[in-house]
């Protein structure tokens, strides 16, 4: 649906030059809910902005549907826009018109009559719940409700592609997963696909279904969900999900608690993570009866994502080096991931 | 009250009539160069916008040429001004002389600056409804009269308002040119006569249009603000 090749864009401020974005390459495929993750500054809005050309790319090619939008015409690439609605982090609604009006705005010029227009409209604000405030303004709606407004505008031409750029990152928690579900409905009811910039994980695991890591202005990693967050590779992919599985927050307050949970200068303490199946198992009770480990648990969580449960979990084993070392080996062959923490990183 | 003008205005009332043509040659003036001024200003000031280098139809080339026009124009002292366009002046309206010749350099005099404010104005206009409206395909010509004129429409009317007060400053020059008003009335009755309550109950006129104006034009914003 999306294919974005060896895109750069290039910024230059008197003599500097920024590279914002460098080699990206993309594919979203038709249907996909499409995360990309990165910290301010990493390139997530500048790389979203070129797919619908608000920001031309300084070398590389954007195909939207094949479309190798480049190439068109002024006159149509704004035709071709009105396939790609986009949302924004600050709603972007005029505040002089009606929501009403503010959903028909980019409605004008298209071949529906008056009637249809209005029915359209009308339809648009259902859909994202608000039918109640089509004559109120901007102004006396929340963030959420904006955004919900800014969505209805979005799907008015009846896209194929949604563009978010931090769409939530201006919501509180509750609002934002009320958003993030009206998404993950428009992407499964109108086979939307949505391409979705964010600085949270937490927004990727709630609704993507394949995500890319950006950090100075590359793509770190990309793939599938599970498969990142079960087997993270690049340093900055691991902080990410480690702040969004809540383990760094849950490591940071057993280590400056040691004697709290009792942490012995023997025990080898590290972080477990293992999905699909093995969740199952008792594993626990397998390592103390077959290899003698007591296993302490500390802190854990599961999460599902794409109906594939993971699991973190942060525990100390004690028992004899040897038996130990056969348990890891054990825990190796079944496919969980044990990853040791050393244990003076206080902070 | 015929004892109050004899005892406090006594060269007042003698001159009602004088009184009520300069107030209508000010109205005149002012009318007929808020709407010229505020078309070319409009016209000026969003052709200023849109070419700026972050406009959303950037050409340095008309920028810096409109942008010195408007500073150097903005620069000459009105009562020079007056008298250096007299030639345009009756190229225009085929007299140098009276209060309709005035409005030339009334027009000339208040476009840039009326040019300047709303470019001002409509910079405000929030960047992120301008990159929203292209995304959704609108046109440049859109973008212009569906976003820029309409989101900045309280800042248009504002500026407006400021433009019409410096205008009515303006017009009391214009009796350099015989173009009468106010501001002639003044000077010509009152200052150059020593008839202190002729210039007195003339300010007073110019201050109600500019209070008026000024009342017309919160008024207005209050209303398409919401």
């Amino acid at each position: 649906m999306i294919e974005l090749k060896d895109i750069n864009v290039t910024f230059t401020q008197k003599k500097q030059t920024i590279d914002a974005v460098k080699e990206v390459n993309l594919s979203v495929d038709k249907g996909d809910v499409y995360g990309i993750v990165g910290f301010s500054g990493a390139g997530k809005s500048t790389l979203v902005r070129t797919i619908n050309l608000l920001q031309p790319p300084t070398t590389g090619e954007v195909f939207v549907g094949k479309k190798p939008l480049q190439l068109l015409s002024p006159s149509e690439l704004r035709e071709e826009r009105k396939k790609i609605g986009m949302i924004f982090q600050h709603f972007n609604l005029m505040n002089t018109l009606t929501i009403h009006e503010n959903v028909a705005f980019p409605l004008k010029g298209s071949a529906l009559s008056k009637a249809e227009k209005k029915q359209k409209v009308t339809e648009l604000l259902e859909l994202v719940g608000l039918s109640d405030k089509s004559k109120a303004y901007p102004s006396q709606l929340s963030g959420g409700q904006k955004q919900r407004v800014a969505i209805a505008r979005a799907l008015a031409n009846d896209p194929k592609v949604l563009l978010c750029d931090e769409a939530t990152s201006a919501l509180d928690p509750q609002t934002t997963l009320s958003i993030l579900k009206l998404l993950k409905e428009l992407n499964q009811k109108l086979s939307l696909t949505i391409v979705l910039i964010t600085h949270e994980m937490q927004v990727v695991k709630e609704i993507c279904n394949k995500v890319a890591v950006m950090e100075n202005g590359r793509i770190v990693e990309k793939g599938n969900i599970v498969d990142i967050f079960s087997k993270p590779q690049s340093p900055v992919t691991q902080n990410f999900i480690n702040t969004a599985t809540h383990i760094d927050q849950a490591l940071e307050t057993i280590l400056s608690h040691k004697s709290v949970v009792h942490i012995g200068p023997q025990d080898f303490l590290a972080k477990i993570t293992y999905l699909g199946d093995t969740t199952s198992e008792p594993l626990v009770a397998h390592l103390y009866s077959q290899f003698h480990i007591t296993t302490n648990i500390l802190s854990g969580n599961i999460e599902i994502l794409q109906d594939t449960p993971i699991g973190n979990l942060i525990v100390t084993f004690s028992g004899e080096q040897e038996n130990l070392a056969q348990a890891l080996a054990y825990l190796e062959e079944k496919q969980i991931q044990v990853t040791p923490i050393t244990k003076d990183i206080t902070n | 009250m015929q004892q109050f003008f004899d005892t406090y205005l006594p060269h007042v009332a003698p001159l009602k009539e004088e009184f009520i043509t300069s107030t209508w040659q000010t109205l005149y003036m002012v009318g007929v160069t808020a709407l010229i001024a505020g078309i070319l200003g409009i016209l000026l000031g969003v052709i200023l916008l849109v070419t700026d280098k972050n406009g959303i139809m950037a050409n340095p080339f008309i920028f810096h040429i409109l942008d010195k026009f408007v500073n150097i124009f903005r620069s000459i002292p009105f009562i020079i001004m007056m008298a250096m366009i007299v030639s345009f002046t009756r190229w225009v309206v085929g007299t140098s002389i009276g209060t309709t010749a005035a409005i030339v350099p009334l027009v000339v005099g208040t476009t840039p600056f009326f040019a300047r404010q709303i470019q001002n104005a409509l910079v405000e206009v929030d960047p992120g409804v301008i990159e929203a409206a292209q995304a959704m395909g609108t046109s440049p010509l859109g973008i212009i009269f569906r976003v820029y004129l309409k989101e900045g429409l309280a800042g248009i009317i504002r500026a407006a308002s400021i433009t019409i007060v410096n205008l009515i400053g303006l017009t009391a020059m214009a009796g350099a040119i015989g173009g009468g008003g106010l501001g002639n009335l003044a000077i010509a009755r009152g200052y150059n006569r020593f008839f202190n309550d002729i210039t007195l109950v003339a300010t007073l006129i110019i201050l109600a249009m500019v209070f008026i104006s000024q009342f017309i034009g919160n008024l207005l914003i209050k209303k398409v603000s919401h």
